[in-house]
């Protein structure tokens, strides 16, 4: 094999890009990305990232990909994959052949029906520019309307909090996080951010957003209305799958792969945010992942598949979130689950377990101050993988270590 | 640098396969006892993003970053790959009459 090429300088396709070296790949590597920057972290975008409005953390510099010998290509939308010659077709003309092809296109931020396009003060949260232009506008006296109650929204509540910008937030749903994380956590993070001063409102409808001089006038479906210096939308994102679609692959909620993380094409495989995959810990279910660990992981086992070694995927779902001093972490899917047993770890901090009918543990949530949960939960996580049923009873007691579940 | 040995804490105060944070002068330090019951010290804060180690987890000679999950092999300081490249800088430790000691240089 002469030529590896990948689509899509994230976390990702970084991570696979020094994967291949590590697992002793001489060949060529190509690692093209949209944006102009090299490969960057995205977590820091909507938390302390936004703070410190310094250039994009990468995920390594430059020195480290030279003397890896990985060719980054910025500031290079692909637009075009030709199965037939293995080519990919660069927005400059450039073609680019490939022996095997990764992709690792990411997700785009979802819209609204009726989001106003092109407009400066309604904005989504996405690139190292996004932040940028929506740090401008955080400043004491200012208003953000953040439109979902998600993750990033949540996120970014804290931080412009932290800016000292007024912050309300308004969700579709009656509670904030209502995707993957349970409500008793949910209901501890909406507390804190009121406590914070952040206006929730939940069930909310937007009816649509007037642009009114150098503010956005948001109509709500209650009647209300509300005046904000910017607004950013936050309802989830969608997988970059235009690029899979158009050259014939499946696309099923993302590039559809295999447990190997092949696509239809056995010499194109897709990883990260884009694409949607088999879970072997949840009897094979078809999921997709946008998160920061997984792209990580599945940039590190494209590697070594892209390379013939036909590895599952293996991992457990696991996500973090940091809002003020309090760090969400969670591990696994709890979708169903019969049995939830809660862990309490002192000073506010607890843990919830859910277990399914047959007493299996299938994920763990936790919150607390700094680190608090992250130990149990990283042993949570071992658990899940190994397949264990603990007796409910012990995962509730701080009387049993965790770590002796885990040997037992 | 054996002038500089600084008491830690009692041996048993570490339980095996575990780890503690060290307060000192300013630095901070994370402190192991090994499953094989011997004992390290490495810089207490993650090359990555300043975390305390001493809030993660200790799995055989391997301590993994809680926040983020880099890993370093905390007998040799050796990070173990992403998101950590840098490695940690680790210091002597000894064990007399119970008590641990770290040399801080």
């Amino acid at each position: 094999m002469k030529s590896i090429v990948i689509v899509g300088a994230g976390e990702c396709g970084a991570r696979a890009a020094f994967g291949l070296r590590e697992k002793g790949y001489e060949g060529e590597i190509t690692l093209i990305g949209a944006e102009p920057h090299l490969p960057y972290e995205r977590p820091p975008l909507s938390k302390e990232g936004l703070v410190d409005a310094q250039g994009p953390k990468h995920v390594a510099e430059l020195d480290r990909y030279q003397s890896a010998r990985i060719t980054v290509l910025t500031d290079a939308p692909v637009e075009g994959i030709d199965r037939g010659e293995r080519t990919v077709r660069v927005a400059d003309g450039r073609k680019l052949s490939y022996d095997r092809l990764l992709l690792a296109t990411g997700a785009k931020p979802k819209s609204f029906p009726g989001q106003p396009e092109n407009a400066p003060l309604v904005r989504v949260l996405r690139t190292h520019a996004d932040a940028a232009a929506i740090r401008m506008k955080l400043a004491p006296g200012s208003t953000l309307a953040i439109i979902g109650g998600g993750f990033i929204g949540l996120e970014l509540a804290a931080t412009a909090r932290k800016l000292g910008a007024e912050v309300v937030v308004l969700e579709g749903l009656p509670r904030v996080l209502s995707r993957g994380v349970p409500e008793e956590i949910a209901a501890v993070v909406a507390e804190r951010h009121r406590l914070e001063g952040v206006d929730i409102r939940c069930n909310a409808r937007i009816a649509g957003i007037e642009m009114r001089e150098k503010r956005a006038l948001i109509q709500l479906g209650d009647g209300d209305s509300l005046v904000a210096d910017l607004v950013v939308v936050g309802i989830g994102a969608v997988p970059n799958t235009a690029l899979a679609e158009a050259a014939g692959l499946v696309v099923d909620n993302g590039i559809a792969v295999d447990e190997t993380l092949c696509t239809s094409d056995p010499n194109i495989f897709a990883a990260g945010d884009c694409c949607s995959f088999p879970l072997g810990h949840y009897g094979g279910r078809r999921i997709r992942l946008e998160a920061w660990r997984n792209a990580q992981d599945q940039g590190t086992l494209a590697a070594a598949n892209l390379l013939g070694a036909a590895e599952p995927i293996n991992s457990v779902p696991w996500f973090w979130s940091d809002q003020y001093d309090l760090t969400l972490q969670i591990a696994g899917l709890a979708e169903g689950a019969v049995t939830v047993v809660r862990r309490d770890l002192g000073d506010g901090a607890f843990i919830l377990f859910h277990l399914d009918a047959s007493g299996r543990l299938i994920s763990a949530s936790g919150i607390g101050k700094g680190n608090a949960v992250a130990r149990d939960i990283r042993l949570a996580e071992m658990l899940i993988a190994a397949g264990k049923r603990p007796s409910p009873q012990a995962l509730g007691s701080t009387e049993t270590k965790l770590k002796a579940l885990l040997a037992a | 640098m054996t002038d500089n040995w600084i008491e830690v804490c009692a041996a048993n105060e570490i339980d095996e396969e575990d780890v503690i944070r060290f307060d000192h002068e300013g630095r901070t330090f994370a402190v192991y006892r090994s499953p094989d019951d011997e004992y390290f010290a490495t810089d207490g804060l993650c090359t990555h993003e300043h975390i305390h180690l001493a809030d993660g987890l200790v799995m055989d000679d391997i301590i993994e970053c809680p926040k983020h999950n880099g890993r370093f092999n905390y007998k040799t300081g050796q990070a173990k790959g992403a998101p950590v490249c840098v490695n940690l800088k680790t210091y002597p430790v000894k064990v007399e009459a119970g008590n641990v000691f770290i040399a801080v240089v």
